[in-house]
């Protein structure tokens, strides 16, 4: 048993419906108990999808076990068969009715129903929801990809995007701006799968010279399965962030056999200056700390430090299946890696490496909320805030223009911060003021005195003297400096702080 | 999955009853636990379950308290199932590692739920076991909130049935007692405790109490009233140790809380004149509230589906002080005998069902084209998208709406969709 506060993942079958959301004409039929239909709420309230998810649960109770759970399950698939009318079928177990061994493929076999049955096996105690999605796709692919229909091998190339599905992380966005990239390029696209694709377009997978993995957590297997299969050979390039998004042009560029560069010289590129011009200079070696699923935390590492100048003192992803890609991460940034789904571990870790910027999910956004950290969101799972309105994608030259901003917003603003520290006693830049761009999101108690940062000794030990230096200190590093102050004063034995242990601990953490 | 719908007879209190079985869209007991941990206060909820019972608790927790909350999942892995390790040694393992991270625990409930109920895990001899264990400093107590027993609110009828043995025998020579069931936020709770005192009704007692290490005493000379309609388990737990359940409507709005109140101050052989007095102030306050979102409600027809069992008093209070008209008022439950002062207000012609069958609810609804449809998260954007107004069912278990100076915020929930709908130009 595993004590779970907050999870990264839900369960496997929660995986299986991003993947039958995502698409049309699919239905998922889910033995399961009532209690389960929550995860309804998930797409419908998080996502504001205006559809509900097209699953149909059994809602078995105590009352049926041992009895009808079967027939009961039997008649839910008839009615979602009459009632919805899709194309194809997925039939599986949640952790409950996987306990009671019903079988739901075989069932669903002995029905003989009028469209083809994708059978999930997703076992609910030892898997989590990215895997279920992933093996979820694989196995609609498998189930339903014709195998008479092979790669075009047409002079204009042909490709399939996988890997986006519902309740992900600016899915949406980055298919459109990948589309753009491909279109640039002349290459035509097949299909996006699941994100979109019916059960009669998986048909006709096979059609496709090469596939594009964007999303390796839910897309990879069925790649690879795709690869074997129709020898479609893949695109593994995550085009998150400038040198991943020319990476990923010149590799697709060079697979369809096309000029790279009409889509490289991107004039919508603006990240790249952004990043050069002078008033980024303050973001230069900014400790960041990383955590989110695999994929993206190892783009944002190399934008951290590649791109933006940051130096990467944390990461970390929840899902352990794809944690090689973020050990060698982390050691090509001299961190160790941090691979964990205990968020109570990751709090620790970022309280201890004491980053000026967390990037992470929506769990890692309260954390540093209670840290009094600035913070950006970068991966599922994310809340209903994090499903803008607007075009936002993370993928592409647009998406890195996106992360620049979205990155850089928390920070106080470099010029800005010159001017805090210049004019800190005039009434305009008083501590009261906070930075200018902030005042809506962040009360200056968060910045000022960081809740969860408990002093390490009683505030009285400050001597007057020193309490008033630390005031000097621009508020936006106050919580920071007080933190090592106090914990240096406990580490030296010192009684007391006063300004000369302020100056001793400045020098002892100076970098 | 077939939806039965056998038109009971009309009983001699209300209107035909459709009765259907089919799939149900509603939480489980375990989303109790949202409000339980924040209104007891000195207890843990820990639910023995499964990767979907912590996420469903998550997920409808929401972001409001991502503090480290009074409540944990101890998530059942293969090795628990496949007989690797003994369940019962595995959560004495993970109880012990939380009462030594969080010391100030008093009271500890385990929770059950679908997993732990399959695999019959036996969760009282696991409190029977972990109690002698922890003696003296923590108690550990345990109820059901799965799936396969419990809909949503009947969570909290679990618990607080489970919290009935615990409660200490009223000595016998002492006077009558009142004791309020069912868990209200602080700030009603305090306005009904004032109230009664000043009613000259002191001896009183609230379970749950804000912490267990306070239960009050029950006897035969217990007077219980119930806040909430769905504690059918509760009350029967209550009514063996001797207490005498006071019939009474539920405390919403203007009449359903002098109704109530009355209940308790005519068994407590209060005059009519006192109570008049006392009341009259909260009673015209709740009156003049719900005077200014009478003009937007009067008139429009709403719908319930089945969610927390306050569909029944919500809508009696909607019909009768609001002029709202229920088209369909459905419940997962339909406890008769708690309901009975409420069900023959309901309007002639309220079509009431229990049970569920989402698809063929939706259908009616879509038929019926109320103004309102009071409905679960799961539902509510994909009616909006529809055209269809709602408001989201679990708002009204985490609100204040009880009593006098919550009426007219109660009345407010249901119009403000509609004020929205009216204003809204895009
Ligand atoms: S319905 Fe059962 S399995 Fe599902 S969350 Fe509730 S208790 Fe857990």
């Amino acid at each position: 048993m595993q004590l779970s506060v907050w999870t990264y993942e839900g369960p496997p079958h929660v995986g299986a419906m991003r993947v039958a959301t995502a698409m049309e004409g699919m239905h998922y039929v889910l033995h399961a108990p009532q209690g389960d239909t929550y995860a309804d709420l998930l797409f419908t309230m998080i996502e504001r999808r205006g559809k509900r998810p097209p699953v149909t649960y059994t809602t078995f109770q105590a009352r049926d076990l041992g009895k009808d759970t079967a027939q009961l399950f039997q008649d839910a698939a008839r009615h979602a068969l009459e009632r919805f009318e899709p194309q194809a079928l997925l039939v599986g177990a949640s952790c409950t009715a996987e306990l009671i061994q019903d079988d739901p493929a075989g069932l669903a076999e002995a029905m003989r129903l009028p469209v083809p049955v994708v059978p999930l096996e997703l076992p609910s105690y030892q898997r989590k929801e990215c895997w279920g999605a992933s093996e979820t796709f694989y196995q609609i692919v498998r189930t339903l990809a014709d195998r008479d229909i092979t790669p075009r091998g047409d002079s204009v190339a042909l490709a399939n995007i996988l890997g986006p599905t519902a309740l992900g992380f600016r899915h949406r966005d980055d298919v459109r701006e990948v589309r753009a990239i491909l279109e640039t390029l002349g290459i035509e696209v097949n299909l996006v799968a699941p994100l979109g694709a019916s059960p009669a377009d998986i048909a006709r997978i096979g059609a496709a010279d090469f596939n594009v993995v964007l999303y390796p957590e839910t897309g990879d297997e069925a790649a690879r399965w795709l690869e074997r299969t129709f020898h479609q050979p893949a695109i593994r390039t995550v085009p998150i962030g400038i040198g991943a998004t020319e990476e990923f042009i010149r590799g697709v560029a060079a697979l369809a056999g096309v000029d790279p560069e009409p889509a490289l010289a991107d004039d919508q590129s603006r990240m790249p200056w952004w990043s050069r011009s002078v008033d980024s200079t303050y973001l230069t070696g900014k400790r960041v700390f990383i955590f989110g699923d695999a994929t993206h935390a190892v783009a944002a590492a190399r934008i951290a430090h590649e791109e933006l100048g940051f130096e990467v003192c944390g990461l970390g992803c929840y899902n352990r299946e794809f944690a090689r890609d973020v050990r060698a991460a982390a050691q090509q940034y001299g961190v160790d890696p941090l691979i964990t789904d205990d968020h109570l571990e990751v709090e620790e870790a970022i309280a201890a490496a004491q980053p000026e910027l967390v990037l992470g999910t929506q769990m890692e956004r309260h954390i540093a909320k209670r840290l009094g950290l600035p913070c950006a969101v970068i991966s599922s799972p994310v809340h209903v805030q994090d499903f803008p309105a607007r075009h936002s994608p993370q993928m592409g030259f647009e998406g890195a223009n996106v992360i620049f901003d979205t990155w850089v917003h928390p920070l106080v603003m470099g010029l800005e911060e010159h001017l805090l520290t210049m004019f800190r006693d005039d009434f305009e830049f008083s501590d009261d003021a906070g930075a200018s761009h902030l005042h809506a999101h962040a009360p200056k108690r968060t910045l000022a005195q960081p809740i969860a940062l408990e002093p390490v000794m009683g505030g009285s030990l400050w001597t007057d003297e020193a309490e008033a230096e630390l005031k000097k200190i621009p508020f936006f590093v106050r919580g920071k400096a007080r933190r090592n102050t106090e914990l240096f004063a406990a580490n030296e034995g010192r009684a007391q702080i006063d300004l000369e242990t302020l100056y001793d601990a400045k020098a002892h953490y100076a970098r | 999955m077939s939806g039965v719908g056998i038109l009971e007879a009309p009983g001699a209190d209300c209107a035909p009853v459709l009765r259907e079985r089919g799939q149900r869209e509603v939480f489980c007991g375990l989303t109790g636990i949202v409000w339980l941990h924040r209104k007891v206060q000195d207890a843990f909820f820990l639910v023995v379950g499964s990767r979907t019972c912590a996420h469903l608790l998550q997920s409808a927790a929401g972001v409001m308290i991502f503090a480290e909350p009074r409540f944990a999942t101890a998530i059942i892995e293969e090795r628990d199932l496949a007989g690797m390790a003994d369940c019962h040694e595995e959560l004495d393992r993970v109880v012990d590692r939380l009462l030594a991270r969080r010391p100030e625990i008093r009271t500890l409930f385990l929770v059950g739920s679908c997993p732990s109920e399959v695999i019959k895990l036996d969760l009282s001899k696991a409190a029977e076991r972990l109690g002698t264990k922890h003696a003296g400093r923590t108690r550990i107590l345990n109820y059901s909130g799965s799936g396969i027993e419990t809909t949503f609110t009947e969570g909290e009828d679990a618990c607080l049935a489970s919290l009935v043995p615990e409660m200490p025998v009223a000595a016998s020579g002492e006077g009558p007692s009142l004791l309020l069931v069912g868990s209200l936020p602080d700030i009603v709770e305090d306005q009904f405790l004032r109230l009664f005192a000043e009613l000259g009704i002191e001896n009183i007692g609230c379970l749950p109490a804000r912490a267990v290490a306070d239960l009050p005493a029950v006897g035969t000379n217990t007077r219980i009233l119930l806040a909430q309609p769905f504690l059918g388990e509760t009350l029967s737990a209550l009514t063996g140790r001797g207490a005498v359940h006071l019939p009474a409507p539920f405390p919403f709005g203007a009449e359903g809380t002098t109704g109530w109140l009355k209940a308790a101050a005519d068994a407590f052989g209060l005059d009519d004149m006192q109570f008049n007095r006392v009341i009259a102030p909260g009673r015209e306050r709740a009156k003049r509230a719900l005077e200014r979102q009478r003009e937007r409600l009067d008139g429009k027809r709403i719908s319930f589906l089945p969610d927390s069992q306050l569909e029944i008093p919500l809508a009696r209070f909607l019909a009768t002080e609001c002029g709202m008209v229920p088209v369909e008022v459905g419940t997962p439950y339909l406890h008769r005998s708690i309901l009975a002062d409420e069900l023959p207000q309901l309007p002639r012609g309220t079509r009431i069902s229990e049970g569920q069958d989402v698809d063929k609810q939706l259908d009616r609804v879509r038929a019926d084209q109320p103004d309102l449809t009071v409905c679960g998260l799961g539902l509510a954007n994909p009616l909006e998208a529809e055209g269809l107004s709602t408001k989201w069912a679990i708002e009204l278990v985490f609100s204040p709406i009880h009593g006098f100076d919550q009426a007219g915020d109660l009345a407010e929930l249901f119009a403000r969709p509609l004020r929205r709908r009216d204003v809204l130009q895009v």
